[in-house]
């Protein structure tokens, strides 16, 4: 579904993604690890569109990442991308009109679940909120590809679960493929079909989450610290 | 039912485990409906994907048939059940004996250890 040929992308002289081929199948969640600073928001952003490579090939279903894949994939960023004075109705109501593929259905599933304050502006919220807020624009969208940025990264237990239990729940089945980067392994893991562990800006590892634990005999959680930082 | 998850395993055939157990156990009857395995992977918070393989397990076991648009149901009758039990306690027998040979207890130590463990008034040391 996401096919990526020899990827690098420098800003001056710091390369952070340095190399990566990759195949993704669709249908599957993909769980991308690595510390701060190995790439991953870099390589998200170049699956969204929002970066072009410095060398290589990126494609979603046969298109080179462009226009057209941008039609199918939603990405949350990691922070706080919306304007601060827009209040969450605003927000949701801007996401209904510029993407074909937004379910408001969907959407107010969402916001009951997340228990959005829909009148509040952004400003606002607290972090946690500010974090169930770019999911659910996110994920209200029927979008082909998801992208979540460190969906758990500085939010409070109870946003965390929350967002977990939307992510399962909202997850369509055998349709959509989902990548979520994370440097919090333990929260997330059971989620992950499939790992990237990421460093440096090159990807050390790519598998099967059982089959990772089934051959290391330990969770995804440990081979984490053992893959070598 | 509940599910207890552990990380180091995985995920997968510990849900199988789970239902296996249970339709041992006699708490799932042959005809009784499982749970959707949206429902499961909401409850046991994983992915759904992981809870289809589980459930493709359990069929390839013959634990379970699907019914094309009505769910997944336990066909495992009492004697196949039995089996199972049985297949069970001797893989966790196997598993302590191995261990106990691996710090170097003899056939005889450990058929002493378990009467001396297990004494006739039903009363458990450990």
């Amino acid at each position: 579904m996401i096919k990526l040929e020899n990827l690098h992308k420098n800003f001056g002289r710091t390369k952070a993604v340095d190399g990566v081929t990759l195949d993704i199948a669709k249908g599957n969640i993909v769980g991308l690890l690595g510390e701060n600073g190995s790439g991953k928001s870099t390589l998200l952003k170049l699956m969204a569109g929002l970066q072009f490579p410095t060398r290589g090939h990126a494609s979603i279903a046969g298109t080179p990442v462009g226009r057209q894949t941008k039609a199918w994939t939603s990405y949350a960023p990691e922070s706080n991308a919306f304007y601060k004075w827009m209040s969450v109705r605003d927000i949701l109501q801007y996401q209904r009109l510029f993407f074909a593929d937004f379910a408001q259905d969907r959407c107010d599933e969402l916001v009951s679940f997340m228990q959005l304050p829909m009148e509040a502006r952004v400003g606002t919220l607290s972090k946690g909120m500010q974090a169930r807020l770019r999911l659910t624009a996110a994920l209200s969208r029927e979008a082909k590809v998801q992208l979540l940025d460190e969906p758990f990264s500085g939010i409070d237990p109870l946003s965390r679960k929350k967002i977990l239990d939307a992510l399962i729940d909202q997850f369509r089945f055998q349709e959509q493929t989902m990548i979520i980067s994370t440097h919090e392994v333990a929260a997330a893991e059971r989620l992950f079909d499939e790992i990237l562990f990421m460093a440096g800006g090159r990807v050390l590892l790519q598998g099967s989450a059982d089959q990772l634990r089934a051959e290391h005999n330990c969770s995804i959680e440990d081979l984490f610290g053992k893959v070598g930082y | 039912m509940e599910f207890h998850l552990r990380g180091d395993s995985p995920i997968y055939l510990q849900l199988v485990h789970t239902i296996s157990d249970a339709v041992v156990r006699g708490e799932l009857k042959p005809g009784d409906r499982l749970p959707s395995q949206r429902d499961v992977a909401a409850k046991a918070r994983v992915n759904p994907n992981t809870v289809q393989r589980a459930f493709m397990e359990l069929e390839r076991l013959g634990l379970t048939e699907t019914r094309r648009g009505e769910g997944t149901y336990v066909k495992l009758d009492q004697e196949q059940a039995q089996v199972l039990k049985e297949q069970a306690a001797r893989d966790a027998w196997q598993q302590f004996l191995a261990r106990l040979a691996a710090v170097g207890y003899s056939e005889n130590e450990v058929r002493t250890w378990v009467a001396h463990q297990m004494k006739p008034d039903g009363r458990k040391n450990v």
